[in-house]
């Protein structure tokens, strides 16, 4: 072992080995230092107390303060649901034909059906429920399946299609080309007719008069003989300026050639009764949103009469 | 000058740090330690290793697809990993259990969300969109940064290794996923049955729970999207996890 000295400009000592004349002081830890390492010592004991910590047979030793990453969600989730069960339970329970009565209830239950829409919806109509190609507008006022409170609600629980759901909206239209009921000429003159509806076409054009006849024979069943829709089979309204697929003359022919079958999950098996509700309201906020039938909800059944009496 | 100084505490540590042998010995001991105290109850913890109903392997069909997302690097961007916060949890869903990756060698749990956490993307949305979504991210989300994968309709699958998944469900099975000897001779068969093209009564009798059909819109075919779309669509959806027995389980535990 080196010679251990004194070093005289410091009065600290050496650690003893020396190279070439230079020499290293043991200078000691600075006090600071030292403390604040003894206490991370302290706190990991005490963290050992109260945290999940040592590992036994089955799980760690849970800690004096029980807490568990599943348990802090659980508390935080119905913490949240707590503050949000007063109004929940306001809207659960009252119709939905009576909620536009209710202002208040209303305004929550857009507010949060905004929420679950975000969720939800968007992935295929899109964040402004402006929808794309193949997937519907919700902003417009065309509805496939009915547009007021309690049609959006039931279209929404059991989708369309929907494979898993018994009640759901179904409706098949027949791939006239593809499966041989029409011949490619017929598809084409057919589909002039349909363009022709909306004036995409001219109206008296060759091909939209022959496509006239066979339109009749059989589009007309499900899409009306004015081919403005019907509701009851979600068969779209061919005579406006919206097109769910569209509106060219070849994707008009490839729907009639291959029908198309959009599917909606049915969300009833997935989201509960509220928040469908709530969606259902937020999507009639939209802009499109109808009011209920004269004799199905709140509206006054005397409007229909009183022009008549006035005349 | 001699210097008479105080023994100062713990100069025993100085013989430690002179002596490299003894401080090896000793480093290794302490990270063995560290070692055994962190990794070892991983094996036995219930936690880690908690035994949930539903789970299975992999068809060859949803491997095959599970093959595809990890060669087109879709982990890059997508985690599927939905942690125990309020946030995931209403966002994604029921937060991932350590079963419901007991059959992914290599799991795909991630770290990186540029796109959202897909552990329970399954039955979210219909295969139509997922089509139109991979061929065109942007005809659905237009704030979407994906790229495009259209040409994933475009190509026919060649699945595993020359064209046959049995070598491929085989090295599984000695990892220790519990394939059957007929699941992994059948494993072409099965393939093309779920993809709508073939037998599905037999593919039913080995695999009860898989879900046959065309998944890219274009029945005729056999694509990569086939595949894709079908592993996407069984994602999370092994696990009921809103059982009322599932729900019951978890609420025993403690400790995690």
């Amino acid at each position: 072992m080196a010679d251990k000295r004194l070093d005289q400009a410091t009065g600290i000592e050496t650690v003893g080995h020396e190279w070439d004349g230079i020499e290293e002081l043991n200078t000691p830890l600075p006090r600071w230092w030292l403390y604040t390492f003894y206490a991370t010592i302290v706190f990991a004991i005490g963290y050992v107390v109260v945290y999940p910590a040592v590992p036994l047979a089955h799980s760690g030793t849970p800690g004096l303060w029980k807490w568990s990453s599943r348990g802090a969600l659980a508390a935080e989730t119905a913490g949240a649901e707590q503050a949000r069960a007063k109004t929940l339970a306001a809207i659960a329970a009252l119709p939905i034909e009576e909620l536009p009565g209710k202002p208040e209830l209303m305004q929550a239950a857009i507010a949060g059906g905004k929420a679950a829409f975000r969720v939800n919806c968007v992935q295929c109509h899109g964040s402004g429920a402006a929808g794309s190609k193949g997937y519907p507008n919700l902003n417009d006022d065309d509805w496939l399946w009915g547009g007021d409170l309690k049609a959006i609600e039931t279209t929404i629980t059991h989708g369309i299609r929907y494979p898993g759901d018994d009640t759901t909206r179904q409706s098949l239209m027949p791939s006239f080309g593809h499966d041989g009921i029409l011949p490619p000429g017929q598809v084409e003159d057919v589909a002039s007719y349909v363009r022709s509806l909306s004036g995409r076409v001219a109206p008296g054009s060759a091909a939209a008069l022959r496509g006239a006849g066979i339109f009749a024979a059989n589009c007309a069943v499900c899409h009306g003989p004015d081919g403005k829709g019907g509701r009851q089979v979600g068969a779209p309204n061919l005579a406006d300026a919206i097109w769910l697929y569209g509106g060219n003359q070849a994707d008009v022919v490839a729907s009639v050639t291959n029908a198309h079958a959009g599917v909606m999950p049915a969300w009833g098996q997935r989201l509960d009764a509220v928040t469908i509700k709530m969606l259902a309201t937020y999507v009639h906020s939209l802009g499109g949103g109808e009011k209920f039938a004269p004799g199905q909800g709140a509206a006054p059944a005397a409007d229909a009469t009183a022009p008549a009496a006035a005349q | 000058m001699t210097a008479t100084t105080q023994k100062p505490p713990l100069s025993t540590h100085a013989k430690i740090e002179r002596n490299v042998s003894i401080l090896g010995v000793l480093a290794f001991l302490a990270v063995t330690v560290g070692g055994i105290v962190e990794i070892a109850p991983l094996f036995w913890i219930d936690n880690t290793i908690e035994k949930v109903k539903g789970v299975r392997p992999y068809t060859p069909l949803e491997q095959a697809g599970r093959d595809i997302y990890i060669r087109e690097g879709c982990y890059v961007c997508h985690s599927q990993m939905i942690r125990p916060f309020r946030d995931e949890v209403e966002r994604y869903g029921h937060y991932s259990l350590a079963a419901e990756s007991m059959y992914d060698h290599p799991f795909q749990w991630g770290s990186k969300r540029t796109g959202p956490d897909l552990a329970r993307v399954g039955g979210r949305y219909s295969d139509e969109w997922h089509v139109q979504h991979l061929t065109d991210p942007r005809s659905v989300v237009p704030e979407s940064v994906m790229p495009m994968y259209a040409f994933l309709k475009d190509r026919d699958l060649k699945a595993g290794e020359g064209g046959t998944m049995t070598g491929e469900i085989k090295a599984l099975a000695t990892t220790g996923v519990p394939y059957t000897p007929e699941q992994i001779a059948k494993a072409d068969e099965d393939l093309k049955a779920q993809a709508g093209m073939g037998d599905t009564t037999e593919l039913a009798k080995r695999w009860p729970k898989a879900q046959p059909r065309d998944f890219d819109g274009n029945p005729g075919r056999l694509t990569e999207m086939d595949a894709l779309v079908a592993y996407l669509q069984v994602l999370g959806t092994m696990v009921d996890v809103n059982a009322a027995a599932a729900q019951e389980d978890l609420a025993k535990e403690t400790g995690r």
